[in-house]
């Protein structure tokens, strides 16, 4: 196992190169070896890293420190002094008015790498799941105390003020869905919590639910008392039997406490909460295809508007919310919408839980600012790649997009991804190295799709199956180029004309494999092999 | 159970659960916390767990406290146990099988000499 303790990043546009880079490049790769630090510290050249005057740069990672313009003969001394005694040196960090753009954003951070800061899974892993004596000790119910003497419209200013966004995928801001049920008549309203995490490798959900299950309820008390709401559904995949078992404890602790049931607190709030296990649709993540599948319907969208905000469960105002949302909720009431602000990016506060699979050394589960960058992930928190070079990312499960490397330095918030094109989705980062072949994964991200369609409206059913049949073409050395004309408008089709999310993001991967990874998929068309060996080409 | 009529209620009840926990700690318990979610179940967390009730048991031990929680997020290293003597840091392991359980026990619990070989470093 290769784990790596610093990085060191080299620019090599072609102006950074002009100014020798590669020569840069090569007096690190040298004093490393000379240093015996070539093992612990990697070296790489990295492009695309936002406009700069003070070319040729070098980055190191962890710290974040931003070393520019640098000349060769300098280089001894920044890997004496950095790399090999842990100083930085001062006088000859990039002056930030030389930087803009992704690399200004990087040298504001300097020195202070965004650690690992947990708000969300605070209670996961320390407290005992099955006991509510333990949440309470950690603060629990607090927060629902502290909404409880706020008016509704107070506790809603505040989740807007913090500019928490939805964290299910799509980055809805929370404050204003929840004005809207807030705002929509009737008497009679629900609160739903989407635990439906049906995306291939996203568990964020699960540990929350299964370390922290009381999070969850008092979230959903909150969010009751502020749209005014009376009944509230967890809908939970079927398959999270633990979380399931959990959750229906912590129900029954939290009935006896008197936290549900009638006139909480002595408030005049009265609200009673309903687990329902789904039975593994994919669909039934879509909000209004749970709640279809809550009314004991089959698993269908509907066509919107009218929205569930407005006509929801049952033809009643609802307000759905993902689990890691509202697990967002009581630290924003306890500590202030200010004090949320402050972690993350202006445009998307807060953190965000990641899970980590693939290619790398260190899987597992993490909680990070808004804003950190792959890169950084990938390095720091992943302890690098196991083997072989990063390829690409895949975010949020088969629902969000393929991160080619030249996007691996942008910051991951929603904004920042929205504006490079592609999206953050639920929190699920496969890191994929070269061995990945991207008509492959393509294929089984389409065919999942197909599977999990649920056959409703004619672009989702038909064109997944259509991409799939072109894509195992392709890999079998049968493709033309005109298939890649007919995946563009399929996936065109896909994302504009699907009644819903899940076709929708179907045809994400189509249309990224073709802006990024075009070359490959024509190697396979028109020399009949696959560059990284994966597909068998039969021809 | 008494029902929490107010948020004066729920003050007391945190101080109560507050005290329950420093009287666990203060009182020279020895604390292991075994990660029960589904990774390390599926990793074999419930053997683990057993082997360790296994061991206080045949080994007669006295002033433990054995006790579950979730996921702390490092996956790979699953079944995580984690031994917090009195007044001491916590103490993590990964990928602790039936086996290894034996010698955490015997060096760590027992002696006091934490097992650097099977210890997860951050």
């Amino acid at each position: 196992m290769k784990t790596v303790r610093s990085m060191v990043l080299v620019s090599s546009d072609p102006e950074s190169q002009k100014r020798g880079s590669t020569e840069i490049y090569a007096a690190f790769e040298q004093l490393l070896s000379q240093y015996g630090l070539s093992e612990e510290v990697q070296l790489t050249y990295a492009t695309d890293i936002g406009n700069s005057t003070a070319v040729p740069l070098v980055m190191i990672y962890p710290e974040a420190v931003i070393y520019g313009p640098l000349l060769v003969s300098e280089v001894p001394h920044i890997v004496e002094e950095h790399l090999y005694k842990g100083r930085i040196v001062d006088e000859k960090l990039a002056p930030r008015y030389a930087l803009s753009g992704r690399i200004a954003w990087l040298q504001a951070r300097k020195g202070t790498l965004p650690a690992e800061n947990r708000v969300v899974l605070k209670n996961v892993g320390l407290i005992d799941p099955e006991s509510i004596d333990d949440y309470i000790a950690q603060d629990g119910y607090q927060a629902l105390g502290l909404a409880l003497t706020q008016t509704p419209e107070e506790v809603i200013k505040t989740i807007s003020d913090s500019g928490l966004q939805g964290r299910g995928g799509a980055g809805f801001p929370t404050g204003l869905k929840w004005s809207f049920v807030r705002k929509a008549a009737g008497a009679k309203k629900y609160v739903i919590c989407n635990a439906d995490e049906s995306e291939p490798g996203t568990f964020k959900d699960r540990v929350l639910l299964e370390g922290d299950p009381h999070r969850t309820i008092e979230s959903m008390l909150i969010a009751a008392y502020a749209v005014g709401a009376d009944e509230g559904y967890i809908y939970i995949r079927g398959e999270y039997q633990l979380a399931l078992q959990r959750l229906e404890a912590a129900i029954k602790q939290a009935e006896e406490y008197g936290f549900l049931g009638k006139n909480i607190f002595g408030s005049g709030l009265n609200f009673h909460l309903h687990v329902h296990a789904g039975a593994g649709a994919y669909v039934c993540g879509e909000e209004t295809a749970l709640i279809e599948s809550l009314e004991g319907k089959r698993g269908e969208p509907r066509s919107r508007p009218p929205y569930p905000t407005n006509e929801g469960l049952w033809g009643k105002p609802t307000l759905i919310n993902n689990v890691e949302t509202l697990a967002n909720i009581p630290p924003i009431i306890i500590h202030g919408a200010e004090w949320y602000r402050k972690m993350g990016t202006p445009s998307s506060p807060g953190t965000k839980v990641y899970t980590i699979l693939g290619n790398v050394n260190d899987k597992g589960l993490i909680e990070v600012p808004m804003g950190i960058t792959l890169r950084e992930i990938i390095t720091i928190y992943a302890k690098g790649m196991k083997d072989g070079n990063f390829k690409m990312a895949q975010t949020g499960g088969s629902g969000g997009s393929i991160i080619p490397s030249s996007l691996q330095d942008t910051p991951m918030d929603f904004e920042s991804f929205k504006k490079a094109g592609v999206a953050l989705g639920s929190g699920a980062l496969l890191i994929c190295n070269e061995n990945v072949c991207i008509v492959d994964l393509a294929k089984v991200l389409i065919n999942f799709f197909r599977v999990e369609s649920c056959g409703k409206c004619t672009p989702c059913r038909i064109g997944t199956k259509r991409a799939l049949d072109i894509l195992t073409n392709i890999s079998n050395g049968q493709g033309k180029m005109e298939d890649l004309d007919e995946l563009e408008n399929l996936s065109h089709d896909l994302i504009a004309l699907s009644n819903c999310g899940l076709g929708q993001t179907a045809g994400t991967p189509l249309k990224e494999m073709l802006n990024y990874f075009r070359a490959e998929v024509e190697a396979h068309i028109k020399l009949g092999i696959c560059p990284s060996g994966t597909c068998q080409m039969y021809n | 159970m008494p029902t929490i009529k107010s948020l004066d209620d729920l003050k007391k009840m945190r101080e109560e659960a507050l005290r329950k926990q420093e009287l666990k700690t203060s009182t020279g318990k020895t604390e292991i916390v075994v990660g029960m979610g589904t990774v390390g179940i599926a990793a074999g967390a419930r053997e683990t767990l057993k082997a360790i009730l296994e061991f206080v048991d045949s080994n007669h031990l006295e002033n433990i406290i054995i006790r579950q929680t979730g996921n702390i997020g490092i996956d790979s290293f699953e079944p995580v146990v984690q031994v917090i003597l009195p007044g001491q840091e916590k103490v993590t392991y990964g990928h602790v099988s039936p086996e290894i359980v034996k010698t955490i026990m015997e060096e760590h619990v027992i002696k006091g000499k934490p097992v650097s070989d099977y210890q997860v470093k951050s």
